[in-house]
C-alpha cells in the first residue's frame, strides 16, 4: 500500500463515519429531507452545511500548497460549461435519490448496515454507470 | 438537541457527521490532490472509469466507507436505517449510477467538493438532484406510494 491509498482509506473511513453519523446511511432519514412538502426533517442540511464549511475553508488553504502531501500535482475539475448531459444526469440522479432515498456514499457504506439491500442498490448503481459507458464505446 | 417545529431533527449530529465527511474530503484533496466525489471513485475501484485516481486509492477509499459506519455503529451501539424493498432499491441504484455518470458527480463531488469551490457545474448540478429529489419524494407521496420498509 502506497501513501496515497493510506491516504485515500482515511478518507474513506472518516467520509463513513460522517455518513453514519449524520444519519445518511438511513434512507428514512434523507427522504425526510426531500419531504420538502410533508414533513420535512431538516437534518441532511446540517449535514451538508458542516461538510461544505469545512471545504469553503480548505479550498482556501489549498492554493497555498505547491502540491499535496502524497502526490506531485493536484487534480482538479477545470470545466465550467453547463451542458444538457450535466443537467439530465444531476436530474436523474435527483429521482433515483428521492425513490430510495440513497446515494452512492450512503450505498457503500451501509453494506454493513442493511447488508443485501445496500449490495442490491451498489450492484444496480454500478450497472447503471456501466450501462452509460457501453452506449458511449458503442454509439 | 432538538429543532424547534422539527421533533425528528438530529442538527448536533447532522452538523458532526458533515464536518467528518468535510475532513474526510479535506484529507483527500490536501493529501492525495483528489476531489472526493463517491460516484467518480466507485466507478473507477469497479473498472468503470470515473475519477481519474489510481485504483488501489479508489479501492482503499471503497473500503473505509463501511468500516467509517462500523465504527459509529460500534460506538453508538447499532444505526437506524429502514431500506425499500430489493426491487425498489434495484431501479434507484439503477438511476443513481445512470444520472451520476452522466451527470458526472453526486451529493459529495458536486454536492460537498464542488459548491464549496463555487464551481458553476457543481452548483447547477446540485440545485437540480435537489429539486428533482423534492418533486419524486412529493410525487410519489401525491401517488400514496410507500417504498420504506
Amino acid at each position: 500500500m502506497n501513501a496515497r491509498s493510506i491516504v485515500a482509506l482515511l478518507s474513506g473511513v472518516v467520509f463513513g463515519a460522517g455518513l453514519a453519523l449524520g444519519g445518511m446511511t438511513d434512507p428514512a432519514r434523507v427522504r425526510g429531507f426531500l419531504d420538502l412538502f410533508g414533513d420535512w426533517d431538516p437534518t441532511l442540511a446540517f449535514v451538508m452545511g458542516g461538510a461544505v464549511l469545512v471545504m469553503v475553508l480548505v479550498w482556501r488553504l489549498q492554493p497555498r500548497l505547491a502540491h499535496p502531501l502524497f502526490a506531485e500535482a493536484f487534480a482538479i475539475p477545470t470545466r465550467k460549461d453547463l451542458d444538457a448531459r450535466l443537467i439530465g444526469g444531476a436530474a436523474l440522479f435527483g429521482v433515483g435519490w428521492g425513490i430510495a432515498g440513497l446515494c452512492p456514499g450512503p450505498g457503500i457504506a451501509a453494506l454493513v448496515i442493511e447488508p443485501v439491500g445496500a449490495a442490491v442498490f451498489v450492484i444496480a448503481m454500478l450497472a447503471g454507470m456501466g450501462l452509460v459507458r457501453l452506449t458511449e464505446r458503442n454509439p | 438537541m432538538t429543532l424547534a417545529g422539527f421533533p425528528d431533527a438530529a442538527p448536533l449530529a447532522g452538523l458532526a457527521g458533515g464536518v467528518l465527511i468535510g475532513l474526510a474530503a479535506a484529507i483527500m484533496l490536501l493529501g492525495a490532490g483528489r476531489i472526493a466525489g463517491v460516484s467518480g471513485i466507485a466507478a473507477r475501484a469497479a473498472g468503470l472509469g470515473g475519477s481519474g485516481m489510481e485504483r488501489s486509492s479508489a479501492w482503499a477509499f471503497v473500503i473505509g466507507l463501511p468500516l467509517g459506519a462500523l465504527v459509529i455503529m460500534a460506538m453508538l451501539g447499532g444505526i437506524e436505517a429502514s431500506f425499500a424493498s430489493p426491487l425498489v432499491l434495484a431501479i434507484a441504484g439503477l438511476i443513481v449510477g445512470v444520472g451520476t455518470k452522466l451527470g458526472s458527480g453526486c451529493t459529495s463531488g458536486h454536492g460537498v467538493c464542488g459548491m464549496s469551490r463555487f464551481s458553476s457545474r457543481s452548483i447547477v448540478a446540485t440545485a437540480t438532484f435537489m429539486a428533482t429529489g423534492f418533486a419524486t419524494v412529493a410525487a410519489m407521496n401525491a401517488l400514496g406510494l410507500k417504498v420504506l420498509q
